[in-house]
């Protein structure tokens, strides 16, 4: 019996703790913001070492709703240290921000959709999928508003809410649909139901489901909310719907195209090439154009996210370790360029976001303007930086599927998205300096952008062979 | 060899100016005296794969680093021509000088572990890596125009070899290697082969540059910094007919016979538009830049002619021409250091103004036309006189290239050199100085060796030859020009004499 606890362990301690630091925080006021933003990275951590144990990769649970596995382990640690992340970076930013102060309820918030992403991930049952990704919907949207003098903000969490409110009716939609022809809201039985007559009401059923993950992980042509929502809500924010919000999506859709329609690959994989080379051209094309550092690194998630489904698109555990290597790679370069984003303030300490602020970054702030351009450089997929090595898996993967038309689209493709990550760093590079960015240093900031930064690196690669076996090893555990 | 620029580089990025100079100075010297150990360690007539270093495994590649008689000599070639650049931005770069050097060294390492990569996905890493430094090189320290030619030298060449990198990843599958010696003797389908040579061509094609998609090189040339188009010119562009020496030729051998004809036809057009190209040029580097277009046709036809004469001949153009046309750009820089133009009109009379500038300008002018005793000479009568056994045409094409390279390397030294002093600022010129002369006598040393006792260079490579030729033997192309032995005098003797006493 304590074994199935034991299973979710991660997250019983993640929610338990989470209920606890609400009452610390509705007791303690903004004055407890330090103490419980430490203890939920402590939290966090906990989490991360219960995911080590051998429970964690116990099988299906809890009557067959819960499913720990290597897969869910991987997707989790990287969802937990990404949460963490976030949390460590957001007093830095509400402290310079005039008139909105950090309170408690951030920390809490943040956990609370850790463990709805963990849910997520660890899925094994519709239900359980829907409640998971309602909790991290929920707080996400508070969260996408959390600066309330900001109009900008307030817009974002709402623009969030009512789409986002709009694709968990059309998930919910297609899971009734599944559940209906199949019989059952497990993935299991529903995998056996797709295995035999492919009915019409399955068939809904699937595109449907697709539909309402497609939204949470902003696939063109769902993505409309993304720059908008990315632009408005506050940066830590944003970089928490980058990371760890599209890791758990990304994860979500591997589990359920693998475990639970499975059988049904050649169905769901048109949509997935469609959505990927969708993803990667809009994504490229649409950055062209932006001024804003927050609404290009919008796109180019958009764009990412394209090259994380060509993964899919070969439906092959091949493929699935590719996926999952690429969002460990993803998930380090976006972090680091949104913490570089965080760095941009005027002399007032105030928060800049247009990329014009960048210029001649690479005389002012030399340090600075190197881990940005590896960050782009690793965006844009140039070697030997590791943005490279995820996508060669990635399109190696779609290649030894027999997809080479996608493959040859997806590469052209990726040469349009290089020019506008090129233009970044022509503009710290190339252009005459803007005046030097106010405020004082963050020393944690700091290492964030150097940690990720050297991770992108050549240096990097050291890591590429256990983690290729890690990878590996997680997705042998879908199949 | 890698790891001492590389080291260099990130000293460099701390230090300040004059100190990162000498550093970057030191290093280059010693990759160079490295170099010369491994060419003295190089044994000849020895297994094809020689100082083989196997690595770790990285996932889906490895790193595996080994060179053959090709690699040897275009290593050679960059770890010689990277202390010169440096001693040629010594003065000229005042801007940003960590960085600058930092820059270079890196493309250094680059450049080695593109020659040196022994594994396809390997290669790719060093071939693409080497736009992240040259992009920053041209934008940063260029000239006037800098923006748009640092990115369409960045684009142009990420499109061709994105593609490349598709074929890679289906060879990687089909094969079940990504070891170059293995791909090397595997043969895939014909059919298959075709696409996969385009695919590799898109590539390579830029980045020779081949005609019609040698736009980028001009722009960048006249943009980038003196030693910036010393690198462009005498080792990137090197990489192109190292990639068809390496990959497209042993690899896909039916293909390359089957597509002879575009290379020739591509090569042929070449050589006579960008010749003629380079004839109206006001720019001096816009004109030794299409002359290198020029110079690269000649490679890729001497390549695929499949034969000894042919492959060797190209591989010393390469050699030839990335001395020459790299001293070229050293000259002009040397003159644009002094008056900031390269108009070739505002120039005139150097001969007498610098008598020792105008020296040095005329050996590399006249190693650029191919006279006797220089290099360009051995390399472009080799190439040319293998092409002539398979296609008469191309050859005969092609030979005017020289002709009209003459025309238009004479005719700019002439505007340069001689006529009347143009203007006060030409005559107060002083002549080359110390630092100057050390740049360009040891390239002026090589070229002329190069010329009297081509021998030396073309030791290393002839087993390789020999190996690429026995490779390719099965797919080689019947030539047209058949001479049947004992034929060909008599019959041409009366012909001839005939015609004389017509006249």
């Amino acid at each position: 019996m304590t074994d199935i606890y034991l299973m979710a362990l991660a997250e019983i301690v993640l929610g338990l703790g989470a209920i606890a630091l609400m009452l610390v925080s509705a007791w303690g006021g903004p004055a407890s913001t330090r103490a419980v933003s430490w203890t939920a990275v402590a939290l966090l951590v906990g989490a991360c070492v219960a995911l080590t144990g051998p429970e964690s990769y116990g099988g299906i649970s809890f009557n067959g709703l819960w499913r720990a596995d290597a897969f869910g382990a991987f997707a989790k640690l990287l969802i937990f240290a990404a949460t963490a992340a976030c949390i460590v970076i957001a007093p830095g930013f509400f402290q310079r921000t005039a008139g909105d102060d950090l309170r408690p309820e951030y920390p809490v918030l943040m956990l609370l959709a850790a463990v709805g992403m963990a849910a997520m991930v660890s899925a094994n049952d519709l239900l359980t999928l829907y409640v998971g990704l309602e909790l991290q919907s929920l707080a996400s949207y508070v969260l996408a508003s959390f600066m309330r003098r900001e109009a900008r903000s307030a817009e974002a969490g709402l623009k969030y809410f009512v789409l986002g409110a709009l694709a968990s009716g059309i998930l919910l939609y297609g899971i009734s649909l599944v559940y209906g022809f199949s019989g059952s809201t497990q993935f299991g039985f529903i995998a056996e139901a797709y295995a035999g007559t492919q009915t019409l009401g399955l068939l809904f059923g699937l595109v449907f489901v697709f539909a309402g993950i497609a939204f949470k992980m902003a696939v063109v042509p769902f993505h409309m909310w993304t720059p908008d929502v990315y632009e408005g809500a506050p940066t830590p924010v944003t970089t928490f719907f980058a990371t760890a919000s599209k890791v758990s999506a990304a994860a979500l859709a591997i589990r359920i195209a693998v475990t639970a329609m499975g059988p049904a690959v050649a169905q769901w994989q048109q949509i997935v090439i469609f959505a990927a080379l969708a993803s990667i051209v809009l994504g490229a094309v649409g950055a062209i154009g932006q001024t804003n550092i927050k609404r290009l690194l919008a796109y180019s998630s958009i764009n990412n996210v394209g090259f994380i489904l060509v993964g899919l698109a070969a439906g092959t555990a091949e493929g699935v370790a590719a996926m999952l290597f690429y969002l460990a790679v993803y998930i380090a370069m976006t972090l680091g360029a949104f913490v570089v984003v965080l760095q941009m303030r005027d002399a007032a300490g105030q928060p800049i976001e247009d990329i014009a602020a960048l210029s001649g970054l690479s005389r002012t702030r030399p340090a600075l303007a190197l881990a940005m351009a590896v960050f782009m450089f690793s965006l844009a997929g140039i070697p030997p930086l590791l943005g490279f090595n995820a996508k060669l898996a990635v399109f190696q993967a779609a290649v030894n599927a027999g997809l080479y038309p996608l493959a040859v689209l997806g590469f052209v493709a990726s040469v349009i998205g290089a020019y506008y990550y090129l233009r970044v760093v022509k503009v710290m590079y190339l252009d005459a300096p803007a005046p030097e960015f106010g405020g004082e240093r963050n020393l944690v900031e700091g290492g964030l952008i150097a940690a990720s930064a050297v991770f992108v690196s050549p240096v990097g690669w050291l890591l590429l062979a256990p983690l290729g076996a890690w990878t590996a090893a997680a997705a042998r555990s879908l199949f | 060899m890698l790891a001492v620029p590389a080291l260099a580089a990130v000293a460099c990025l701390f230090l300040r100016a004059e100190q990162a100079r000498w550093v970057a100075l030191a290093a280059t010297l010693i990759d160079l005296a490295l170099g010369i150990v491994l060419w003295a360690g190089f044994e000849i007539g020895g297994p094809q794969w020689q100082f083989v270093e196997r690595g770790a495994d990285l996932g889906v590649f490895r790193w595996d680093l080994g060179i053959d008689g090709f690699a040897l000599l275009l290593i050679m070639l960059s770890v010689f021509l990277m202390p010169i650049c440096i001693g040629a931005s010594w003065r000229s770069v005042t801007d940003r000088v960590p960085e600058y050097m930092a820059a270079f060294l890196l493309t250094e390492v680059l450049m080695i572990g593109t020659f040196a990569a022994q594994d396809l996905l390997l290669f790719y890493i060093f071939f693409e890596a080497g736009l992240i430094p040259m992009y920053l090189i041209i934008g940063i320290w260029g000239g006037a125009n800098r923006v748009y030619a640092s990115y369409k030298f960045f684009l142009y060449t990420l499109l061709g070899s994105v593609v490349m990198l598709v074929a890679m990843l289906y060879m990687a599958y089909t094969a079940g290697t990504t070891s170059i010696p293995a791909l090397m003797a595997y043969d895939f389908a014909p059919g298959v082969q075709t696409w996969l040579w385009l695919a590799f061509f898109a590539s390579f094609a830029v980045k020779m540059p081949m005609w019609p998609v040698h736009t980028w090189l001009p722009d960048a040339h006249v943009q980038a910094p003196t030693a910036g188009s010393v690198i462009l010119a005498g080792v990137l562009l090197k990489l192109g007919g190292y990639g068809f020496l390496r990959f497209s030729l042993p690899m896909f051998p039916e293909a390359s016979a089957e597509l002879t004809w575009l290379i020739f036809v591509l090569s042929a057009v070449a050589v006579v538009y960008t010749s003629l190209v380079a004839l109206v040029q006001s720019d001096m580097k816009k004109l030794i830049a299409y002359s290198s277009v020029a110079h690269m046709a000649i490679v890729t036809i001497g390549l695929y002619a499949f034969n000894r004469q042919g492959v060797e001949g190209a591989m010393m153009v390469m050699l030839s021409h990335g001395l020459v046309s790299g001293a070229l750009f050293l000259c002009v820089g040397v003159i644009y250091d002094r008056l900031h133009t390269r108009e070739i009109a505002r120039y005139g009379g150097l001969s007498s103004v610098m008598p020792r500038y105008a020296l040095f300008f005329l050996l590399f002018t006249m190693a650029s036309i191919g006279l006797p005793g220089t290099s360009g000479f051995v390399a472009e009568f080799l190439s040319l006189m293998g092409t002539y056994q398979i296609s008469t045409w191309t050859a005969l094409i092609c030979t005017t290239g020289i002709i009209l390279g003459a025309a238009y390397m004479l005719y700019l030294y002439r505007r340069v050199a001689f006529g009347e002093v143009r203007s006060e600022e030409v005559r107060a010129m002083p002549d080359l100085s110390g630092r100057e002369l050390w740049l360009l006598a040891p390239i002026a040393a090589a070229v002329l060796w190069m010329g009297v006792y081509p021998e030396s260079f073309m030791a290393p490579m002839r087993d390789d030859v020999g190996r690429l030729l026995a490779r390719i033997e099965r797919a080689r192309p019947a030539g047209d020009s058949a001479p049947t032995p004992g034929r060909g005098v008599p019959v041409a003797a009366p012909a001839h004499a005939a015609a004389e006493s017509h006249h």
